[in-house]
């Protein structure tokens, strides 16, 4: 009894050691550029890119094997940053930037069948069966899943309407 | 500059501003002041409607307290502040709410804003209040408290809660006081005219802010081509601590920070505040709105306008209530002459370009300017040349020729290393360039383009909070799913079991029941 006690206790803290040590010592580091690059994505998993969700995304753009213009929601402010980040020259001048937008849900349109709040990656969507959803704007990222499955047509993107807290002076002109 | 004017006490701080006043740097546009200075202030007769929009102020809009058709008296609460930067609205006159909501406001923008319409009822009759017999005895935190309450924001045109203001420089210790009576704004001339008159109450009302804020040392500073409100001033405050200083007459002067620096010779630190340094900066104006509050008890629901420039038919200063409209000011100084060219809210420097006058007046709103062509310099920008003329007229000491060509590049992050958060967005830059390049309206442009930048990291990472949580939620429904189905089938099973058992046992007792008949029938015979 007391022989069997001893040598599992022994066996297992042997083991636990020896787990533990390889935890430290011997860790498998995942690419840092991927973990930094994902932090820079918008992270709604939202799928536009291709890839699955924004970790796939971030691992083929540490490849080279994604455009840096892949992510419709980050828009051209993450395409600057990601140029930035991987040293990449990019012509913005040919991407088309509609400006930041959101979802808006057509109240008139709207049939309460609570698609789009299941499908929605930040639970942006408020709604309840029968009911009118609507769209929290502070937490939309705008990545158009709740605009794919709706059945009437009822959820489109809009740009994000200028407020008094957001808005701010254009661009001025330049010498000719 | 006579010595005689700072007092005797402050012969260091006097070498200090010589020096410093070499230093100084701005410009000098025409001043354009006597159009409006001489003839005194007349109240506005009562317009038809009051338009008062419930943000008038840096910070949170307020949250209005009347509903439709309701019957407010002058001075009655409106809306209440919400949260810590904010202040209440009042109601500028007696009457009926007939309208609440959105209507164009006097933002750059032109974007619509949540206003309360007022139908007066012409009888301007006041809430009854209780003002404190001596406003002195109150303690610091009650004065504060009673401002905060009256509405007052700064009345310099920033329009910040002067409550908060003084909260922060009571917490800070600041032991000077400086009122800010340099009105450098070309054509503006109402803090001249508000001296000039009520010279007493602005002296109490600086006394009254002195008192709340614990500073010992109290200083205004007018610029020296207003000698009859520097005289006024000198009267009202004779035999008092406060001290009434001539400052040169410069743009942008009635900036905090330069006023400041001319005044103490001290510089406020890069992305500091005047607090940081002791030093606690108040509008003239501003002291006047504190001492109606204390000693009248009346919140701010008027302010002194200037309405001026070459398209104004006779141009003077009003008092007119908060809400009524630009044109209603133009009306009462004759109209319009037809070459207008330019209408602003505010100073020719900073205001606003206003696209009609049918904007209502704020708690911010200094003057209402129209200017004819010949006034304003409508040219197209052209080429940088490096003059560096605008290095020599920024008073922050700034390059500015710099940080445009940095955000004309599309990098305004790297105008930040430039010193772009220190611009106080005054214009001299753009007011010397020969060029006509509009350098502050770049600046200002980087300013909301980086903070719309910040703002959407923010989001991002609110998001992302918001994306992992859902997914989180996700899993541990289909784990609680999973394990609620195994339990579902294990309990299934141990039922199964015990039937099986139980009908086992049925048999075998059945068997054994057999058997014994069996065993009887054989004994039986």
């Amino acid at each position: 009894m007391i022989a069997a006690l001893l040598s599992l206790t022994l066996l297992g803290l042997a083991l636990g050691f020896g787990l533990g040590y390889a935890a430290i010592h011997l860790k498998v580091e995942g690419n840092p550029l991927v973990e930094e690059l994902e932090a820079m994505l918008p992270g709604s998993q939202c799928g536009q890119c291709g890839y699955p969700g924004c970790t796939g995304a971030a691992m083929a753009l540490a490849e080279g094997s994604a455009p840096i213009t892949l992510c419709p929601p980050g828009g051209r402010p993450l395409v600057e940053v990601l140029a930035a980040k991987l040293g990449v020259e990019v012509d913005l001048a040919g991407m088309a930037d509609s400006g930041p937008q959101v979802a808006e849900v057509q109240e008139d349109l709207c049939i309460g069948c609570t698609k789009c709040y299941k499908v929605c990656p930040t639970d942006a969507i408020l709604g309840a069966a029968k009911q009118i959803h609507a769209v929290f704007r502070e937490a939309c990222t705008a990545c158009g899943k709740c605009v794919d499955v709706c059945p009437t047509e009822a959820t489109r993107m809009i740009p994000l309407p200028a407020t008094l807290q957001t808005w701010y002076w254009s661009k001025p002109e330049v010498a000719a | 500059m006579n010595p005689n004017h700072v007092g005797a006490n402050s012969f260091a701080r006097l070498a200090n501003r010589v020096r410093m006043n070499s230093h100084l740097r701005g410009v000098h546009p025409e001043s354009h002041k006597a159009l409006s200075a001489e003839p005194p202030i007349r109240v506005l007769p009562l317009p038809e409607r009051l338009f008062v929009p419930l943000q008038q102020h840096i910070g949170a809009p307020a949250r209005h307290l009347v509903s439709v058709g309701e019957k407010v008296k002058k001075g009655q609460l409106l809306a209440a502040s919400v949260g810590l930067v904010s202040a209440p609205v009042h109601a500028p006159t007696s009457g009926r709410i007939i309208a609440i909501g959105d209507f164009p406001g006097s933002h750059p923008s032109g974007l619509e804003m949540p206003t309360l319409t007022i139908e007066p009822d012409g009888d301007e009759r006041w809430i009854e209040s209780e003002p404190p017999s001596n406003p002195f005895a109150l303690s610091p935190e009650e004065v504060a408290l009673r401002v905060g309450a009256a509405g007052i924001v700064g009345l310099g045109g920033a329009a910040f809660p002067a409550a908060v203001k003084l909260n922060l420089s009571r917490r800070s210790e600041v032991h000077t006081l400086i009122m800010n009576g340099g009105e450098c704004e070309p054509y503006l001339t109402c803090d001249d005219r508000l001296m000039r008159e009520r010279a007493s109450q602005i002296v109490e009302g600086i006394r009254l802010i002195a008192h709340a804020t614990g500073a010992s040392e109290i200083l205004v500073g007018i610029e020296d081509n207003k000698p009859e409100a520097i005289a006024a001033m000198r009267t009202a405050s004779f035999a008092s601590p406060v001290r009434v200083v001539q400052v040169p007459a410069m743009y942008p002067m009635g900036s905090e920070k330069q006023m400041i620096q001319v005044l103490t010779g001290q510089e406020v630190p890069a992305g500091g505040r005047a607090a940081d340094i002791g030093v606690l900066v108040h509008n003239v104006g501003t002291a006047f709105a504190v001492q109606q509050a204390l000693r009248l008890g009346r919140p701010l629901v008027s302010r002194i306008v200037t309405v001026s420039g070459g398209a104004i038919m006779a141009p003077c200063n009003l008092e007119a209530p908060i809400g009524a409209l630009a044109a209603d000011l133009v009306r009462a100084c004759g109209g319009l002459r037809s070459d207008a060219a330019r209408l602003v809210l505010g100073g020719p420097m900073m205001g606003t370009q206003l696209s009609s006058l049918d904007v209502p007046l704020v708690k911010g709103s200094s003057g209402v300017l129209a200017l004819t062509s010949a006034e304003v310099e409508q040219t197209r920008p052209g080429p940088c040349i490096r003059c560096s003329s605008c290095v020599s007229a920024c008073p922050m000491g700034l390059l500015p020729l710099e940080m445009a060509a940095r955000i004309r590049a599309g990098d305004p992050a790297s105008a930040v290393d430039w010193g772009l958060k220190d611009c106080i967005a005054c214009g001299s830059c753009s007011w010397v360039c020969p060029s006509h390049i509009p350098l502050v309206h770049w600046f200002n442009h980087a300013k909301g383009d980086l903070a719309a930048r910040e703002r959407l990291k923010m989001k991002n990472e609110a998001t992302k909070k918001l994306a992992d949580e859902r997914s989180e939620r996700m899993a541990r429904i289909v784990r609680e799913r999973e394990e609620a189905a195994r339990l579902r089938a294990a309990k299934k099973a141990a039922a199964d079991a015990a039937k099986k058992a139980a009908a086992e046992a049925a048999a075998a007792a059945k068997a054994v029941e057999k058997a014994a008949e069996k065993a009887k029938e054989e004994v039986a015979p």
